[in-house]
């Protein structure tokens, strides 16, 4: 079971697109698993044959828990979580007298003992079980003992609205838990600076009148595209804090904050956007957004974003100040584009103009850096026939 | 209603209660081994045969599946028998007239004959009786559809049940603790029927909940008085009733603890505490802050001697150990 999710602890399998003897190929989609956030399609990360399946549709299970068995070139690889995959002997002939099989190893993961009371009064109180200390019989965790580390704590009180669907509200939960998470961990800084838009729009209008309906560009393409160049130059923005320290991400997969009809948001991933072009980025982004509100998210997709953008200016607001998604150590802003006066050069004009706003992590970066990582946007959108 | 007291043993009370249904319904009789001329092997029946006269209280042979047996025909014929058994180990050799006759006749003929029948059986042990007298094998009777098993342990039960019972157009049995007959309390003059479909609760707390029945009511409650003092406050659910069993009241009173500890003499394999434990995972599993417990009876056959007889069944500091671990975590 993949971690689709910093929060996610278990899943639900929902069904097997392969089965035993079927040929996956890296990158196939394999399951679909439900998680808070929604099903989710499952990819596989290794090439070879299914060879056996261990969790059935409908079975709950914790994060790395084997789903199936897949063999390649001999030998047999757990499917996902992709730690190393143990190679099986070759079998042998049998010889007449065998020494008695080593006692299976005792899985490693220790599931901790939480009382059902506790673990749902957890959920309700939005308390991490891992900081809670058991005094209950064998060290078990009560009730009691989650009231009491909810009072340490003093985390967010609970959302005061109580959507009806469950599904909506466990989504809110798991939100919750992540941006409470944020606001306890990460000491956020702020910085923001407006872009004036006019050269990016003008060459965004004329691209957009050579090309057909159904493949013009949308001005947010230009936006993260700008975002992923610009962490080449900052490369601090890009990555995730993890177990104390900071780890670069591999590749630029930026986050795309999409908010749900039915209520709630999710932030899947575009991957490489350094490395794609315009018409490859609308692409992704309109299948992302498209399969994002159904419901059909990639685990890859859910799991991999090494910086979030987040975009209000659809809904009108000039400015954004988000809360970044940790791991996660950058979040950037944009508001609607508003025509302002604009003084340039010594003279007066009206330009459209942008509001671009950084929330970094200052365990990562200080504020110069980030200052710089925000002019580099700013640089970038002044030439967006390079982009 | 007047709320005069009078000094009464558990004994006196189901005599009370057989004596007043005698008077207050021709068709009610008594019979069972030495009910008449002895007095009952436990001496419930003294003086009945005296004053209501063979034809109603009739001492039958030695055979348990054939007085049970006639006891189903009368109560078919239209009276209302109740039929003692000296204990529920005996009761075992008329287990085919109830499990396969009275707990079957009304299914069998598509509705067309009730058996109004009530056996009365001692059950239980602490008497050094030993291994063929001391069983507590209500919970088997619990296991079968189509009869009522009650286990009055206080003296307005002992003193009500019967009555509620005989009205019951359904076999009942009630299973009368050995240890309880010398009992002695205080009952209201006026008491009289009592309902038989609710558990009840003896006592309030809001810490663990000790759910019992019958003899070990009163060890519970006893236990319950010395937790207290350990600022654990205990509710004691007696059952009363194993079947049908009022899981509404045990789940409702595990909801408001969120633990329990089950205090039964029978033995804890596929028995009625393993019912209650799977009621509670069936309908509390979420409320639960610490896994159900329970005190049985040691699962071997009942000691002779007292030392062991002791030991083998549940006592005050056994369950007083039980809820402490639920609650705080040890001893």
């Amino acid at each position: 079971m993949p971690s689709l999710g910093a929060d996610m602890k278990s899943g639900i399998l929902v069904d097997w697109r392969v089965k035993p003897g079927d040929t996956v190929k890296r990158g196939d989609i394999v399951a679909l698993v439900e998680t808070e956030k929604g099903v989710i399609e499952v990819e596989i990360f290794d090439s070879g044959i299914v060879e056996s399946i261990q969790v059935h549709p409908g079975e709950k299970v914790p994060v790395g828990t084997t789903l199936a068995t897949i063999r390649s070139n001999g030998q047999t690889i757990e499917a996902r979580p992709a730690a190393a995959p143990p190679p099986i002997e070759e079998k042998k002939e049998a010889p007449l007298v065998t020494a008695p099989p080593p006692p299976p190893v005792a899985p490693e993961t220790h599931r901790p003992r939480v009382s059902p009371l506790a673990r749902k009064r957890a959920e309700e109180l939005g308390v991490n079980l891992a900081d809670v200390a058991g005094t209950g019989e064998a060290g078990s965790i009560t009730a009691a003992d989650v009231e009491r580390a909810m009072e340490g704590a003093k985390p967010v009180p609970p959302p005061p609205i109580r959507p009806k669907a469950g599904e909506v509200l466990s989504m809110r939960r798991v939100i919750a838990a992540a941006m409470a998470r944020s606001k306890r961990e990460i000491p956020h800084y702020y910085l923001s600076t407006t872009v004036d838009m006019r050269r990016a729009l003008d060459w965004l209008a004329a691209e957009n009148a050579k090309r057909p309906v159904t493949k013009r560009l949308l001005y947010s393409v230009l936006l993260i595209r700008a975002v992923a160049l610009a962490v080449r130059e900052v490369p601090e923005m890009n990555g995730f804090w993890v177990d104390g320290a900071f780890r670069l991400g591999e590749g630029v997969h930026v986050g795309v904050a999409i908010s749900l009809r039915q209520g709630g948001l999710v932030n899947p991933a575009v991957h490489d956007v350094d490395k794609k072009g315009l018409d490859e980025l609308m692409e992704n982004m309109l299948d992302l957004v498209n399969r994002a509100r159904t419901g059909h998210l990639r685990s890859s997709e859910i799991s991999d974003g090494t910086i979030t953008v987040t975009n209000l200016g659809e809904q009108g607001v000039e400015s954004v100040f988000g809360v970044i998604y940790p791991p996660q150590v950058a979040l950037v802003g944009f508001g609607k584009i508003v025509e302002r006066p604009w003084a340039a050069g010594g003279m007066l004009g009206v330009r459209p103009t942008l509001a671009a706003s950084l929330a970094a992590d200052h365990r990562v970066s200080d504020g110069h850096r980030g200052g710089r990582f925000l002019l580099a946007i700013d640089r970038l959108l002044q030439e967006p026939e390079k982009l | 209603m007047s709320a005069e007291k009078i000094k009464i043993t558990y004994r006196e009370a189901i005599r009370a209660a057989i004596r007043e249904a005698l008077l207050r319904d021709e068709r009610v009789f008594l019979m069972g081994e030495d009910v008449g001329r002895y007095g009952g092997c436990f001496a419930v029946s003294k003086g009945l045969l005296d004053e209501f006269g063979p034809e109603r209280i009739r001492d039958t042979p030695l055979s348990e599946s054939a007085f049970v047996g006639a006891g189903i025909g009368a109560a078919m014929g239209g009276v209302r028998p109740i039929v003692e058994i000296m204990t529920v180990n005996f009761s075992l050799l008329a287990l085919d007239q109830i499990v396969n006759n009275a707990a079957t006749i009304l299914h069998m003929s598509g509705g067309q004959f009730n058996i109004p029948l009530v056996i009365r059986m001692t059950t239980g042990a602490g008497r050094q009786l030993a291994a063929q007298h001391s069983h507590s094998l209500e919970g088997w009777y619990a296991h079968i559809p189509g009869i009522k098993v009650l286990t009055p342990a206080t003296l307005d039960d002992a003193r009500g049940m019967l009555w509620t019972a005989l009205e019951d157009p359904d076999p009942v049995l009630i299973f009368e603790n050995g240890l309880l007959y010398n009992m002695e309390g205080e009952l209201a003059v006026e008491t009289g029927a009592v309902d038989i479909s609710k558990a009840a609760i003896r006592h309030h707390g809001r810490n663990v909940s000790l759910i019992t029945y019958g003899g070990t009511l009163f060890k519970t409650l006893e236990a319950a008085q010395e937790l207290a003092r350990d600022g654990i406050e205990a509710e004691v659910v007696d059952l009363r009733v194993l079947r049908p069993l009022d899981t509404a009241t045990v789940v409702d009173s595990v909801t408001r603890t969120h633990r329990a500890v089950i205090i039964d003499e029978g033995w804890r394999s596929g028995s009625i505490s393993a019912e209650i434990m799977a009621r509670i995972m069936e309908n509390a599993f979420y409320e639960l802050d610490a896994p159900v417990a329970r005190v049985c009876s040691a699962e071997v056959p009942m000691p002779y001697p007292k030392h062991l007889e002791d030991a083998a069944i549940p006592q005050v500091p056994g369950i007083i150990a039980a809820a402490r671990r639920v609650v705080a975590g040890h001893e």
